[in-house]
């Protein structure tokens, strides 16, 4: 080849692992600070003040939804399978929240293992089915 | 090995030379407006009329014929604009930087859909229209570099710099790519994990996903159809003093 343009691919090549270089010590050092939300176990060991927004995340444990009968008003437990938080929240659901479903709640913790959520944001998972498929499958269980 | 090479890199250099490119790309456009046409419309229809409802999300999931494949092609177009990049800066051939050129506002046209049909979606299934997660974040980025290419080729009037400024730019940009890929697996984040993956089968049922890559198809297509009639126009506004233009456009000797 042309060592001139031999000479140009060795300086693409150089820039091009610069920069790949540069993104991946960005993403090292900012790492944990690129999570959307804590894991109830995160926030476990997390000495955070009660007046700091944070997100907490994971899955509505299964029968621990109560409604409040008069008011908006909702508790749920959160789970990451290891450790729980509870949510209180007053106020609109998204449609897709339900129990055994993930939710990203936004709020204050406020004492430990209670969490005061101002927003609720439901997570859905990559599944897709027909509900004929969904049905079958829960039949099968 | 080396003479398969060399025969590939010529046919290639005569193909995308502007007075060749411009004939036989005429001959292939009306062709290739009707398959676009014809496949683009069978898998959005399909998606969008035939395909079962979601057992969770209901009729709301259909934006994803929409929004994957607008997704896919935000990133690949950049990839393909990497490739001319390199042998617009290596070989320096003309057309790959044209290509390059021409290639940049669909994928900013594809990224901005992507994240607005992200969008639509999000609120109903998500209960918000935004949120900072990385996977979002990232693709934004995608369209600021997007933006930032289209933005830095006008500001340069000597063509064939502007096209070697942005073969660089869009070389170095690349890095993002495979954030924007494996953001939903390294962070946790509201964005839900790929559908679609190489390694295992995809985690919807065939009658969903098969109008799926019928829609991925047709947005190349159009991809491959808008790129054609860019390209056309670039390579005319460019040679336009040249006498192969007058000739082939006008049928007139200049």
């Amino acid at each position: 080849m042309n060592p001139i343009r031999k000479q140009r691919i060795y300086a693409l090549i150089a820039i091009l692992a610069g920069s790949i270089l540069a993104v991946g010590l960005v993403i090292s050092a900012l790492s944990k600070n690129l999570n959307l939300f804590y894991s109830p176990t995160d926030l476990l060991n997390n000495n955070l003040s009660s007046d700091t927004l944070i997100r907490a995340g994971g899955m509505v444990r299964e029968g621990s939804i109560k409604r409040s009968s008069d008011s908006l008003s909702i508790a749920f437990t959160v789970t990451d399978f290891k450790n729980d938080l509870l949510i209180n929240y007053s106020g609109i659901l998204p449609d897709l929240f339900s129990e055994k479903a993930g939710v990203v709640v936004q709020g204050y913790l406020e004492s430990e293992g209670t969490f005061r959520a101002v927003e609720v944001l439901a997570k859905h998972d990559e599944n897709y089915m027909p509900p004929e498929v969904a049905k079958l499958l829960e039949e099968d269980e | 090995m080396n003479k398969m090479w060399n025969y590939i890199k010529d046919w290639f250099i005569e193909m995308g030379s502007p007075p060749l490119f411009f004939k036989w790309s005429s001959k292939i456009l009306p062709w290739l407006m009707l398959v676009t046409f014809v496949v683009f419309i069978l898998g959005l229809a399909w998606g969008l009329f035939y395909s079962p409802t979601d057992y969770k999300q209901g009729d709301v999931y259909r934006i994803i014929y929409i929004h994957v494949p607008s997704a896919i092609l935000g990133q690949s177009i950049f990839m393909f604009m990497a490739v001319c990049g390199f042998i617009t800066m290596v070989w320096r051939v003309k057309i790959s930087g044209m290509l390059l050129k021409s290639a940049a506002p669909i994928g900013a046209s594809f990224t901005l859909l992507a994240l607005l049909t992200g969008s639509i979606w999000g609120k109903p299934t998500w209960g918000t229209w935004w949120v900072w997660d990385a996977r979002l974040t990232s693709t934004l980025i995608l369209f600021f570099i997007y933006a930032a290419i289209i933005g830095l080729h006008s500001s340069i009037d000597n063509k064939s710099r502007a096209d070697r400024a942005i073969s660089i730019l869009s070389i170095v940009g690349i890095a993002i790519i495979p954030i924007i890929k494996k953001s939903v697996d390294w962070w946790q984040t509201l964005h839900q994990p790929s559908t679609f993956t190489l390694t295992s089968a995809p985690s919807m049922t065939p009658d969903m996903y098969q109008p799926l890559l019928v829609c991925v198809l047709g947005f190349y297509l159009v991809f491959a159809l808008l790129l054609t009639m860019n390209l056309r126009a670039e390579v005319v506004a460019r040679e336009k003093n040249r006498s192969w233009v007058s000739k082939q456009l006008l049928n007139v000797d200049k």
